[in-house]
């Protein structure tokens, strides 16, 4: 257990002296961040600062330092809080000037003066947080097992904490969150504790989140993006530079957490509320959006947060430091995952190939309106009422660090919110499924699609999916008018003819080999595969997102030759959008062995692919000539 | 802190800023006691006047009371004990106009009458937060915690009033007014005439007459507004002594300049007038708030009465008559209400930085300006920023160390009004730094300013260098123009384009970019909307059961730009409503009750593919895009996006192409800063540069448009008609607000004439004899087709002669022989076109497979 640090139990403590030190000059504020960012400079001492993804609210002490791993879901007004105010102490009438900064409530032990000259009101700036949308079960078991800060309960319930120190256990871990089953109490938990056994925190989840539901039975809407998903919501008070954030990014944030049972109460007294004027502002949705208990809700009021490039634990935080060392064995690890992809993909090879490619693909630029690097995956042929498209996005959620299936059911079409609208009677952004952190797999499972009417709703839906995969953005539905948010988001659909919504690339998947029991073949690979492995794939994946890549002189003109050349022979052979899809494929292919120019063998190969991958297409064409 | 009480009496609550205090000098206070005597004069004079005013704001909320509890109610306020209330209610002023109107009280600016005077001299703590140096002319008397001195401000606005002149104003709420009179004394005047006593004080002008009196209003609105009331009251009864008004006059100031956007609030605008602009989203229902509370003694009915001071009234613990303990009663019926509302304001979506979410702010309506918006209007808010601490509960002394902060509205100021009442105005007033009003006009003044926009428009897509041409200019859009007088209602100003050409050369792309660039553009693809969906429908309130007009697309884009994908999928049904748009520029709608025209000024940029998936060079466009063509001729442009498919052109696009894909992200960096440019530049042009036609320009669009007509008259065809001139003057004043000059001039109708000629070019060649024929576009049918036609159905009809006298022929038959006989391959349609020719010239009927002569 680590040594109990002050700056971690109670930074309001460290705040409150550097303030009384600082003798209202104003730089105190800097200097406190410049301290907390001192003593987060260690990784070690960063990681003993528990982390909210991990543990369960009511096992926080109050006020102390915690850390989040989030996604700004919505952002509010900004506030103006009581910066500096004066508190006068009764009895001695001595007046004592007291920061409010990173608190809810001022502490008004004694009187406060509101209308002393000494008074400064200052801004901040509160963003909606929740748990990154569709991050992978095998990260968050990867980020809490890297994270030995313990806890002491601040009740008296027992500590508790799950050891797992082992190497990741390859079974799929269904169960999305480990919070479930911490909320579950100190009968779900007690027995646990120390344990460290994972197969029974697995028996033990689905008892769990009856519980977890019962418990809190809270009506609340906590509004993630993502239907089912569980863990803290949590409001983030920003002090400094807000503007530099926006909706969607993910975050750590390092912070004061507050959960001040006071913060609740005016949702409650709904008397007094009405008998004061000026709490005719707001309405009642609006309170429960805006002032959430804080025992669900808790209030995080930042010290220091850091966008993250991404959100696999394997990698360090700023994933450059790591590619150096990586680099060298990238294609043999390529090698292995095309083996493996194309097991899964029943012996497809080219079919594994693309999919490598679809997965390493990030929008890393705009030209005006074109999102450039983007590359839809669109694999027909997958086998319809099968559980096959399931298995599939289990492996690759395996394989990726946030990901979501989603079926596209005509029920679903037509019921699901998948763009997130404003609400404006509880002032809010209601999410939808289409608001994605940056490189967030979505998987369209349009075999689930049949036949019958789409109304209103689903014909919306279609068109937000369409213009996501074409433009990469999502138009926010405002009410009286729409806005447009860029994504980076990568659509992977899985149809059995070709797909009805636009694709960068369609493969039509030619299986070799027909496994009697698919899920069993699955589950054999995947046993099969052995977790160091797993672990180099996963690296791997993230990792090539982030090289930066250029073409010489040399090989534009070849390619410009190139162009040239194939529409001389046949004008129709090789268009405009051609061209555009085979410059990605030839990027991807680079990257893909590590490479970050453009080389002619590169160029040849790719379109090799896409000669093979367009003759496949018309083949199936000649074979049954009704698909398009 | 010290600050003494300058009023007579020490009450706070009967303290009034303007009834003038002991401090003040000897002139002052001679008024002072006009003041007071005045205020005990009227009543037995005028009793009448007197009463009503309480009784008016009675019966707006409760059931009247009895009237004679009025007169008690005058007695007891001429008693000097209550002296102080009723200074306030029934101000005292020297002139004897103003004393029948009554005070509307002014919740907007809160308990502006605790406001106490000090003395420079006499307390020094005042001397940071007020510049003595400013009052060094001998008034050392300000507001405290104010610099405002209440005589010299009145005196200054007094001036301003009556000096103030703005010759070149083209502010719209000044229309009718004699701009080289004093503005402000005129509009006085109309309140005279007109009687509703609100004077809107633009702030521009006031910072421009007097800049500290400006600073003062900015920065202690609550204080200087109650002053400028008082001024223009007294200004305003001197010169009509015998106006009758509802109220006095309160003055409203608007177009402050200190904030424009709802980010930019920041802690120290809290208490300062500010304007800012944003969307309604959500008003509430009415709220009556207490403004004087009226208390009774319970043992001897002695009546007084409470101001509410920021939400509180404080409850006379003793009766003052007859000093029984805790005896006076709250009687409601008998307060004053006032009427509030709270109003929701989003910021506008061009003010907000890409990837953030909207900000809110509250805004609190009182009295008149109350229900003056509705939830979807765009607004400009003036008014008094605020910020009040939150108690978390109303027994406990904890305070949670937020502030709830709102908006005291002064003044609302619609920004889109103009488009219910189709004033012929740039709607938006977009605000144009010096700065960059001059590199605008370098950038104009370059010789090829031109097309260095054109390629600056949507440079991700490759040549079509025309096509970019014609949409900047469709950007621009010509000179607006009214002939209503005549009767021929307004000429269309605006530009259409339809591009047709295979699938996938980047006319989606194109229709994005301009989607983007224009402020009102609106993207719609005529596979997904509908008739209603385009133009506009009637919808039932679910909570108000009322009917409300949604608009759609078309409406929505109003000086703006209507994109159109898919423009081939569209029904018909759905493009026939595109027929008015495109041409008058209205849609009418007569649904549910509802006859209206609204006005849909918007430019139609469409994009189409041909029937055939891919284009087919050997077919008219008509024939090609199978689109109706009293549709197609009300586009200015129809220019065809087809992949060229030569070998130049390919290494272009290829290298185009490949740089996209390995360009760093400086440059990228650059071509986002040329959007915002080209974004300012269309919207200054638009807003500033009206292009007249000179001389000699429509002495050259005259030869161009008889130049037209002669190249097919030789042929026996019509290449242009009067729709085609129009166009034509349309793209030449365009092109002359490119160059940001007010002058159409001949190489603006030449480029005109080029662009024209060019798009007709490509899409009204004749396939057949390579010609360029406009009848393609206005009747659907080249001439050389329609000769073919005629031709046709002669020969067939001495085929028929031919054979003699049979009434009765065989269809097939007659097809075979017709065939036989003719050396071209003749289609089934053909043979069908030339039946029904037959058919309308009463030579024979065709029933079923019969043909029978008649």
């Amino acid at each position: 257990m680590p040594t109990v640090h002050d700056w971690i139990n109670n930074p309001l403590g460290i705040v409150e002296d550097i303030f009384a030190q600082s003798n209202c000059s104003p730089d105190w504020e800097t200097k406190v961040l410049e301290y907390f960012k001192e003593k987060l400079k260690d990784n070690e001492a960063a990681s003993w600062v528990p982390s909210l993804n991990d543990v369960p609210v009511h096992y926080l002490k109050a006020n102390s330092l915690v850390k989040f791993r989030c996604f700004i879901q919505d952002m509010f007004d900004p506030e103006f809080y009581m910066g500096v105010y004066e508190t006068v102490d009764p009895s001695s009438k001595s007046k004592v000037l007291r920061s409010g900064k990173y608190k809810d409530v001022a502490e008004c032990g004694h009187q406060v003066d509101l209308n002393t000259k000494n008074a400064v009101t200052l801004e901040r700036q509160t963003f909606y947080c929740v748990p990154i949308p569709g991050e992978s079960p095998w990260v968050k078991e990867s980020y809490s097992c890297s994270n030995p800060a313990r806890v002491v309960p601040s009740t008296s319930y027992a500590p508790c904490r799950h050891k797992r120190s082992y190497e990741e256990d390859e079974d799929m871990e269904t169960q999305p969150h480990k919070q479930k089953e911490q909320l579950a109490g100190p009968q779900g938990t007690t027995d646990i504790h120390g344990s460290g056994d994972p197969k029974r925190l697995e028996t033990e989840a689905p008892s769990s989140l009856s519980n977890a539901a019962s418990g809190c039975s809270s009506p609340l809407d906590l509004n993630f993006p993502l239907p089912g998903e569980k863990g803290p919501a949590c409001l983030v008070k920003v002090y400094e530079e807000w503007e530099l954030f926006k909706v969607n990014d993910i975050l750590e944030v390092y912070g004061i957490l507050s959960v001040d049972p006071v913060l609740s109460v005016i949702s409650e007294d709904k008397d007094s509320s009405l008998v004061d004027p000026m709490d005719c502002t707001e309405s009642v949705e609006e309170q429960r959006v805006h002032c959430p208990p804080a025992s669900l809700v808790p209030r995080l009021h930042m010290l220091y947060a850091h966008r993250l490039q991404h959100n696999n634990p394997l990698l360090p935080p700023a994933a450059s430091e790591a590619s150096s060392g990586f680099l060298n064995d990238v294609v043999s690890v390529r090698g292995e995952l095309l083996g493996y992809l194309t097991h899964v993909l029943l012996g497809d090879a080219l079919a594994a190939e693309y999919l490598i490619l679809h997965l390493i693909s990030t929008v890393y630029a705009r030209r005006d309106v074109l999102p450039l690097g983007k590359f839809t995956l669109n694999l027909s042929g997958c086998p319809h009422n099968s559980t096959y498209t399931e298995q599939l996005y289990r492996v690759i959620q395996q394989l990726i660090p946030s990901s979501f299936r989603l079926g596209m059911s005509l029920h679903n079409m037509n019921n699901l919110r998948l763009v997130p609208r404003k609400d404006y009677t509880a002032n809010r952004l209601l999410s939808g499924v289409l608001q994605l952190a940056p490189n967030t797999s979505l998987f369209l499972d349009e075999t689930q699609l049949e036949q019958g009417q789409l109304d209103s709703t689903g014909v919306r839906n279609i068109t937000a999916l369409g213009n996501l995969i074409s433009w990469q953005k999502v138009d926010y539905d405002f009410n009286y008018h729409q806005m447009e948010f860029p994504c980076n988001i990568n659509v992977l659909i899985a149809s059995e003819g070709k797909s009805l919504l636009p694709c960068d690339c369609h493969v039509r998947l030619q299986p070799q080999l027909a496994p009697p029991n698919l899920e069993q073949y699955i589950s054999t690979i995947q046993v099969s595969l052995s977790p160091s492995l797993l672990n180099k794939f996963r690296i791997y994946l993230s990792l090539l997102r982030t090289l930066d890549y250029s073409i010489s002189e040399e090989v534009t003109k070849a390619v410009e030759d190139d162009f040239v050349e194939m529409r001389k022979d046949d004008p129709q052979s090789i268009s405009a959008e051609d061209l555009h899809r085979l410059l990605v494929v030839a990027r991807l292919l680079s990257l893909s062995v590590g490479h970050t120019t453009l080389s002619r063998d590169r160029w040849m190969r790719a379109k090799h692919l896409e000669t093979l991958r367009t003759n496949r297409t018309e083949q199936q064409k000649c074979v049954n000539g009704n698909e398009p | 802190m010290s600050s003494p009480s300058a009023t007579p009496t020490k009450d706070d609550i009967l303290c009034a800023a303007w009834s003038e205090d002991a401090l003040t000098p000897p002139s002052r206070r001679r008024r002072t006691d006009d003041a007071s005597t005045s205020d005990l004069q009227p009543m037995p004079t005028s009793p009448v006047t007197d009463m009503r005013s309480p009784a008016v704001q009675d019966t707006s909320l409760f059931s009247s009371p009895a009237p004679f509890s009025h007169l008690s109610d005058t007695i007891d306020m001429s008693s000097p004990l209550t002296y102080g209330t009723p200074s306030s209610r029934v101000e005292g002023t020297p002139r004897s106009g103003l004393r029948g109107t009554p005070v509307r009280q002014r919740p907007d600016l809160g308990s502006v009458r605790k406001a106490r005077q000090v003395d420079l001299h006499s307390d020094h703590a005042n001397g940071p937060e007020a510049p003595a140096s400013e009052h060094s002319v001998g008034q050392k008397l300000v507001i405290w915690g104010t610099d405002v001195n209440v005589g010299t401000c009145k005196e200054k606005f007094q001036r301003f009033l009556q000096r103030f002149i703005d010759p070149s104003s083209t502010d719209d709420e000044n229309a009718g007014l004699d701009l080289n009179e004093p503005l402000y004394m005129q509009k006085l005047e109309e309140i005279n005439v007109v009687g509703d006593p609100v004077l809107n004080v633009n702030c521009e002008h006031l910072q421009s007459f007097d800049a500290d009196l400006y600073r003062q209003l900015i920065a202690y609105p609550q204080e200087v507004i109650p002053t400028f009331d008082m001024a223009v009251n007294e200004l305003f009864f001197e010169r009509f002594p015998d106006s009758v008004i509802e109220h006095q006059i309160q003055v409203r100031p608007y177009n402050a300049l200190k904030t424009r956007n709802m980010r930019n609030l920041n802690p120290e605008d809290i208490d300062q007038l500010i304007t800012i602009s944003g969307m309604v989203i959500r008003t509430s229902q009415l709220i009556p708030e207490m403004q004087e509370a009226f208390f009774r003694c319970q043992v001897c009915a002695f009546s007084t009465r409470v101001e509410v001071d920021r939400g509180r009234i404080a409850e006379p613990a003793v009766c003052r008559n007859c000093n029984t303990t805790h005896s006076m009663a709250l009687i409601h019926n008998r307060s004053i209400f006032s009427d509030k509302q709270m109003i929701k304001l989003q910021e506008s979506p061009e003010d907000m930085p890409a990837g953030q979410t909207p900000h809110t702010t509250v805004v609190y309506a009182h009295n008149d300006l109350v229900d003056k918006v509705q939830p979807g209007d765009r607004v400009n808010i003036t008014g008094i920023y605020r910020a009040v601490p939150i108690r978390l509960n109303p027994r406990q002394s904890n305070v949670k160390s937020v502030y709830k902060t709102h908006i005291d509205a002064i003044h609302f100021r619609k920004t889109h009004e103009k488009r219910l009442h189709g004033l012929d105005e740039e709607a938006e007033e977009k605000l144009f730094t010096e700065e960059r009003v001059r590199t605008l006009r370098e950038l104009a003044a370059k010789p090829d300013v031109y097309e260095r926009l054109s390629s600056a428009l949507a440079p991700s897509i490759y040549e079509h260098e025309d096509i970019k041409k014609g949409i900047l200019l469709q950007l621009f859009g010509g000179t607006r123009k009214d002939f209503s007088q005549t009767g021929r209602g307004g000429f269309r100003a605006e530009i259409n384009i339809l591009l047709c050409g295979d699938p996938g050369t980047s006319k989606s792309q194109l229709l994005q970019y301009v989607y983007n660039l224009v402020p009102r553009g609106q993207y719609t693809s005529g596979k997904g909307s509908s008739a209603v969906g385009l133009t506009a429908y009637v919808m039932k309130d679910p909570e108000t059961r009322q009917l409300v007009l949604q608009t759609g697309a078309l409406v929505l884009s109003d000086n703006g730009i209507c994109c159109i994908d898919e423009f081939d999928k569209m029904s018909d049904s759905t493009r026939s409503v595109l027929h008015e748009v495109m041409e008058q520029q209205t849609l009418s709608i007569a649904k549910a009750g509802i006859i209206c025209q609204l006005n849909a000024r918007t430019s139609v940029l469409a994009a189409a593919n041909p029937v055939e998936s891919q284009w087919n060079p050997k077919k008219t466009t008509i024939e090609n895009i199978q689109l109706p063509h009293t549709l197609l001729s009300r586009f200015d442009l129809i220019f065809l996006m087809l992949d060229p498919q030569d070998e130049a052109y390919d290494r272009r696009l290829a290298h185009h192409l490949v740089s996209l894909y390995y360009q760093s992200e400086e440059q990228l960096e650059e071509e986002f800063l040329d959007m915002a440019m080209l974004k300012d530049y269309v919207a200054y042009a638009r807003s500033y540069i009206e292009p007249r036609l000179s001389e000699e320009a429509s002495q050259a669009l005259i030869k161009a448009y008889v130049d037209m007509r002669k190249i097919g008259s030789g042929r026996g065809m019509v290449s242009a008609y009067p729709r085609q001139l129009e166009s034509l003057i349309r793209l030449a004043e365009a092109h002359a607000k490119v160059r940001f000059s007010d002058k159409v001039e001949t190489i603006d109708v030449e480029e005109a004439k080029r662009l024209h000629r060019e798009a007709l070019k490509q899409s009204a060649t004749d396939p057949r004899t390579g010609f360029v024929d406009i009848s393609i576009l206005t009747t659907g049918m080249s001439a050389t087709a329609r000769k073919r036609k005629e031709e046709l159905a002669q020969a067939l009809k001495r085929l028929i002669q031919s054979k003699g006298k049979v009434p009765t022929m065989k269809y097939q038959q007659l097809f075979d022989d017709l065939r036989a006989q003719s050396d071209v391959a003749i289609t089934k349609d053909m043979f069908e076109e030339a039946l029904q020719a037959l058919t309308d010239e009463d030579y024979l009927t065709v029933t079923g497979k019969t043909v029978r002569l008649l």
